[in-house]
């Protein structure tokens, strides 16, 4: 009895502490005393949001061996290997709440972890690295850069680095569909057609409505999030409108348009079914994301365990060596 | 269009092919790699060499005429690079042996006063890291498992008949090629031994001993290749991207 009071006594006190840390928008670090829940959701979140970089690299790779010009193919090349690096950024940080990268990667691969729901719709023409630029890295970014100032010190600093990173990004996938916008006809059709299919499945990036968000208040209470999923999805929007016509190309919502009440954008009403469709697993290309990535995995096995072999054998060389040195030294 | 009989006869040439194929081939492992890392590791290394391939090229004529518009008689990469990716294997073999001579080739070339110098010279760094690599890799497989060491050899052996060819001379290019081909395979041997695999012991050249890749004679999945990097280009005649 006395024991489980005092453990009680203890949690309270750094439950405390914690709540202190938190109102006082000071960081928690690895070592520091979290709330389990607290743990355990950074870590779906944070796993999460790792996935989504390392299948977010499927539908533009897809049009790597096809780019159409040397410097667009070196740009895709370079923003793919950058998508590499955050998952590696982001699982680093999940390592740092007690779980690790290879847990990880089986729960996705079995379908226990989710990733953003965008990644399952396909990359059908040139044009949608462009839009996956601007729009999807676009909303993305909207998401992400509240994330710099996350309650947690690790994930905080991983976003600081991605958000960058991703800027570049998004400004690279603007002006390759400005490129089409203003070339051929065709091309400028091209462009139009995958703004068409990107715009919608971007909106919901941000999430289900507020009063649908299963996670959202609680992680707003502990500073995961600084802002509703509607606050940033609006965000998005009136950020997008003239970005739009700057380009010259239109949002496909005929109910678009500027509410001097509110300042801001009014947008039509997106698809809630398509959305809980494609979270469900059927998506046009939930199936063949997961099955690729599986796949690379399965297929990779002998190469990592041969990495392994290496290490161990060499590991137990050197011990070998120094061992015999110690002796010759003796 | 540029054909085989109007493509130009400058070093530059070859060298930027050679860049510009296996680049395309490392970009095909994008999004499937054994381990993250490794999707870095190759993807990097393709940038690395499609950097080298647009300055090489660009030396020659206009970076995406030259890339997009030729058809495969008029490309003059060694067969070596054009090799499909096969496994992990096959991939790291192809950079072993590859990366071995374009250090080489660039470290030669950079020591010079021709017009190849200044690149050859910004490029030998880059190729470094691709030769570690390789060679890094070489000594996992090799002395790894019981399956990698067979895949390793494999690899090994099957790409053996397409090192051959990177010996003979390119017009304009003032290299030591006997000096190459000595060290080539020296260090070549030194790597493959250390991974306790077998240097190959077949020829070194196919039937298509007459230059083969550096005169515009392939393997039938270059083709293939092009098709699928030329499309898209080729579709929008005159369009800019």
């Amino acid at each position: 009895m006395t024991a489980v009071t005092a453990e009680h006594t203890a949690d309270t006190t750094h439950q405390a502490h914690f709540d202190a840390a938190v109102a006082a928008d000071e960081r928690i670090e690895p070592r520091d005393w979290m709330p389990d829940e607290y743990r355990s959701s950074l870590v779906r979140q944070m796993a999460q949001h790792a996935h989504s970089e390392i299948i977010g690299m499927q539908p533009e790779a897809n049009w790597i061996t096809r780019a159409p010009s040397l410097r667009r193919k070196a740009i895709l090349m370079a923003k793919v290997q950058d998508e590499a690096g955050h998952g590696l950024y982001l699982y680093s940080a999940a390592e740092t709440l007690g779980t690790s990268r290879e847990e990880l990667l089986d729960k996705l691969h079995s379908g226990r972890q989710k990733y953003s729901s965008i990644f399952n719709y396909p990359t059908l023409t040139w044009a949608d690295v462009g839009a996956i630029g601007w729009l999807v890295d676009g909303a993305a970014i909207t998401n992400q850069v509240p994330l710099c100032r996350c309650s947690y010190g690790p994930y905080a600093r991983a976003m600081v680095r991605i958000c960058k990173e991703e800027s570049f990004h998004q400004r690279q996938g603007y002006e390759l569909l400005l490129a089409l916008s203003q070339g051929t006809p065709a091309q400028h059709d091209m462009a139009q057609d995958a703004v068409n299919r990107w715009w919608w499945p971007s909106l919901m990036m941000f999430g289900p409505p507020d009063e649908e968000s299963a996670h959202s208040a609680r992680s707003m209470a502990w500073k995961i999030k600084r802002h509703s999923n509607d606050e940033l999805r609006q965000r998005f929007v009136d950020i997008c409108v003239p970005q739009a016509e700057a380009l010259g190309l239109t949002l496909p919502d005929p109910d678009l348009r500027w509410n001097e009440e509110r300042g801001h954008h009014d947008f039509g009403a997106i698809d809630w079914d398509e959305f809980w469709q494609v979270l469900k697993g059927d998506g046009p290309c939930n199936e063949q994301r997961i099955t690729q990535r599986r796949r690379a995995h399965e297929e990779g096995a002998w190469v990592r365990e041969a990495a392994a072999a290496y290490a161990a054998k060499t590991a137990s060389d050197k011990a070998e060596r120094n061992e015999a040195q110690v002796e010759a030294t003796a | 269009m540029i054909t085989a009989a109007d493509a130009p006869a400058l070093p530059a040439l070859p060298l930027g092919d050679d860049a510009l194929v296996l680049s395309h081939r490392l970009g095909e492992w994008a999004g499937h790699a054994p381990v993250l890392e490794e999707e870095v590791a190759l993807a990097n290394i393709a940038l690395d060499l499609l950097g080298q391939a647009r300055i090489l090229l660009s030396l020659v004529g206009d970076e995406d005429e030259l890339a997009y518009l030729r058809e495969e008689r008029a490309f003059r990469n060694l067969q070596l690079v054009e090799q499909p990716n096969g496994d992990f294997a096959h991939t790291i073999a192809r950079q072993l042996y590859f990366s071995t001579y374009q250090a080489l080739l660039y470290g030669q070339l950079a020591t010079g006063d021709g017009e190849l110098a200044p690149l050859a010279a910004k490029a030998v760094k880059e190729v470094a890291y691709h030769r570690d690599h390789a060679e890094q890799w070489t000594l996992r497989l090799g002395d790894g498992t019981p399956e990698s060491h067979a895949r390793a050899q494999r690899a090994l052996d099957a790409l053996w008949r397409f090192t051959g060819e990177m010996f003979q001379p390119v017009a304009g290019l003032d290299v030591d090629w006997q000096d190459m081909r000595a060290s080539w395979t020296s260090s070549v041997t030194a790597v493959i031994e250390r991974a306790t695999l077998t240097v190959p012991s077949g020829p070194q050249s196919g039937a298509w001993a007459a230059g083969a890749g550096r005169q515009g004679l392939h393997t039938e999945s270059f083709g293939r290749m092009l098709a699928e990097m030329q499309h898209l280009h080729r579709s929008h005649p005159g369009a800019s991207w």
